[in-house]
């Protein structure tokens, strides 16, 4: 008889400690950019506190419709909605991770880093304006490079995604032509070259086809070992993509929390400044303060423990000032 | 009236049943297609049909869309899959039922239909990794170069040979479509009379002639109704289509050009599209696509019911 007593509260106790992890979910959707790091912040922080996180990466626009229509907790998009939407929508929204996109290419003759890109080149090529390798523009900046008179081959992201706004709206930015023949967006009409389906079909179409360009979240470029070019910023300094120069980049951007964060990290003012560098940002719906604060709490608990995972994992952490600020935003919105 | 029978409960019930069933069918295509007009109405209204169908211009920044390019890829890769694949699953077929000794029959009619048991994205990323390689470097270098003096068919070979192109993709798809046609073209040359075959076998017809002129004849329902699936297949096939056809929005000339389908597009672009214009065009563009197979099938649904009348009498 005792033993079936002990047997049955062990099974109350198991049930309704289960029932109360069960309760604790977190329900997220948006950017597939973001995914690997906010899994990884999640899987440890349930470990420690036990509230799962439900993150679905479908797109980012997917993000922005499911937080704006209140089915999820909140939602994610590497394309900052502009204080004027966050506010008819109800909502509100902080950066969470930096990362960077950059120009692959695939030259025999140029070792990795070698080759140095102005925007204006890198948009003739983008645009099929600049079509041999040796064309005068790229020549220019590269007397030591031996540069093939070989067609070049332009690879683009097919699908619509995060890392094609961040790179088109820096083409826009730098470059008029651009901005008035393709624009900026998460699928834009590319006016020269194939589309592959990913980060890993444009490396492998890069990695694939001799003499070829194209861009990719950095850390596909690291992991597939691309060969990756030097970029002139708006400092008018050459600079490799790595952590330091992403970092210089959010450091130098200016995100006002009066604006909601809305802003795009490319062209950043910064010295030593990646120019092409991008948040992603979280949405929460405006009125749920309870499923925010519980939100708020994870991100909260990944700014101060995630830093050193999100580096493992080729994203740049947020600079420590600007952490402060979404704290500051986070307590102004009442959710801190 | 099937649905009269009232001594037998059970016999009511079943009828019913089955007659649910069969009307859900019915049903949810109403619902999808309804499903579909609702939500283009937005790009119907905003492009119209006719604007819509023969505009090449693809530009979600502009917010400018037009089907065409879309559509010619879809038709192109499914007539050229078609094209490889149709003397490829009657070779098998006949293969299979006529000419194997027994113990071979099985493995190969196993290994038929596991080829169509593959998810197709696994044909995409085999596509891209393995035989995109193989086609760049081996296949297309020599048909460029076979083709080069020969007037009119040197234009499908033009540009440089990639791997991702309409080609690698019809390729990927005749592979995927072949298990259709030559299953069912297998079982319906089962279904020839063992006596007429060897009827004409006793009166001194080869094999080569039996097959010509009484199986192939017999069971041509059967093997057109398997094409008829594969082409149902090849018209809707997605990813193992995504990662080799390049994606580009443009009337290509060349086989070895890359270009867009339909479902590639929607594939690829719907969990983005954040405007509700572009959302719609993307609706419509499902539409179009959905009248199309509808169009392909009820055509051969049609020439399907005819020789059944010219068979039967």
């Amino acid at each position: 008889m005792k033993t079936i007593l002990k047997l049955t509260l062990i099974a109350a106790f198991v049930l309704s400690s289960a029932y109360a992890h069960a309760a604790e979910t977190l329900n997220g959707a948006g950017a597939t950019f973001p995914f690997p790091v906010y899994s990884a912040w999640a899987y440890e922080y349930n470990k420690i506190t036990g509230v799962q996180l439900n993150y679905q990466s479908i797109g980012s626009g997917g993000g922005v419709r499911q937080v704006t229509e209140r089915t999820v907790d909140f939602g994610a998009s590497d394309d900052p909605s502009r204080p004027e939407q966050v506010q008819k929508d109800g909502l509100l929204q902080f950066p969470a991770v930096i990362g960077g996109v950059v120009p692959v290419v695939n030259l025999e003759s140029v070792q990795p880093g070698q080759l140095k890109l102005d925007p204006e080149s890198l948009c003739g090529i983008f645009l099929g304006d600049i079509k041999y390798w040796d064309d005068a523009k790229v020549k220019k900046m590269n007397p030591d490079v031996k540069l093939p008179h070989n067609e070049i081959t332009v690879v683009y992201r097919s699908d619509g995604s995060g890392t094609t706004a961040i790179y088109t709206n820096y083409l826009s930015e730098t470059c008029p032509a651009w901005k008035e023949k393709a624009g900026a967006g998460k699928a834009v009409k590319f006016p020269a070259g194939i589309g592959g389906k990913g980060n890993e079909g444009v490396a492998n179409y890069v990695k694939r086809t001799a003499n070829s360009i194209g861009y990719v979240e950095f850390a596909y470029a690291k992991q597939n070992k691309l060969n990756f070019t030097q970029l002139k910023n708006s400092a008018g300094n050459f600079v490799a993509p790595g952590f330091e120069s992403f970092e210089d980049a959010a450091a130098s951007g200016d995100f006002d929390a009066k604006k909601d964060f809305c802003l795009w990290l490319t062209n950043a003012p910064g010295k030593g400044a990646w120019p092409i560098a991008g948040a992603t940002f979280i949405l929460l719906a405006k009125e749920k303060t309870d499923v925010n604060r519980n939100v708020v709490k994870f991100f909260d608990w990944a700014f101060k423990n995630g830093d050193a995972k999100a580096k493992e994992l080729v994203y740049v952490p947020l600079p420590a000032s600007l952490k402060d600020k979404i704290r500051a935003y986070w307590k102004a919105k009442g959710i801190y | 009236m099937p649905l009269q029978y009232k001594k037998n409960p059970v016999d009511f019930i079943f009828s019913a049943t089955t007659a649910a069933a069969s009307f859900s069918v019915i049903i949810f295509i109403i619902g999808i297609l309804y499903v579909l007009v609702t939500e283009s109405s937005l790009a119907i209204g905003k492009f119209g049909i006719v604007n819509f169908l023969t505009s090449t211009d693809w530009d979600p920044v502009k917010e400018s869309f037009g089907a065409l390019t879309n559509i010619y890829g879809t038709v192109i890769t499914t007539f050229l899959s078609l094209l490889i694949a149709i003397p490829v699953a009657l070779g098998i077929a006949i293969f299979v039922t006529e000419i194997a000794p027994n113990f071979l029959k099985g493995p190969i009619g196993a290994a038929i239909e596991l080829l169509a048991a593959i998810p197709s994205i696994i044909y995409g990323m085999w596509g891209l990794f393995t035989l995109s390689p193989i086609m760049s470097k081996y296949v297309e270098p020599f048909l460029k170069e076979i083709t080069a003096g020969v007037p009119f068919v040197n234009v499908l070979f033009q540009g440089t040979p990639m791997g991702i192109d309409i080609l690698t993709a019809s390729v990927i798809l005749s592979i995927m479509i072949v298990p259709f046609t030559a299953s069912i073209s297998r079982d319906s040359f089962n279904l020839t009379p063992a006596i007429v075959k060897e009827s004409a076998y006793a009166i001194g017809a080869t094999k080569w002639e039996v097959i010509k002129n009484v199986v192939i004849p017999y069971s041509k329902l059967g093997v057109f109704g398997g094409i008829v699936l594969s082409l149902g297949r090849a018209i809707g096939e997605t990813m193992a289509v995504a990662f080799v056809l390049g994606n580009n929005h443009k009337i290509a000339t060349s086989l070895l050009d890359a270009a867009a389908t339909i479902t590639v597009t929607l594939a690829n672009e719907f969990a983005e599209a954040d405007k509700d214009i572009y959302l719609s065009s993307l609706f419509y563009l499902a539409l179009v696509l959905f009248v199309m197979s509808f169009i392909t099938l009820a055509i051969a649904k049609f020439f399907l019911i005819k020789a059944e009348k010219k068979y039967s009498r």
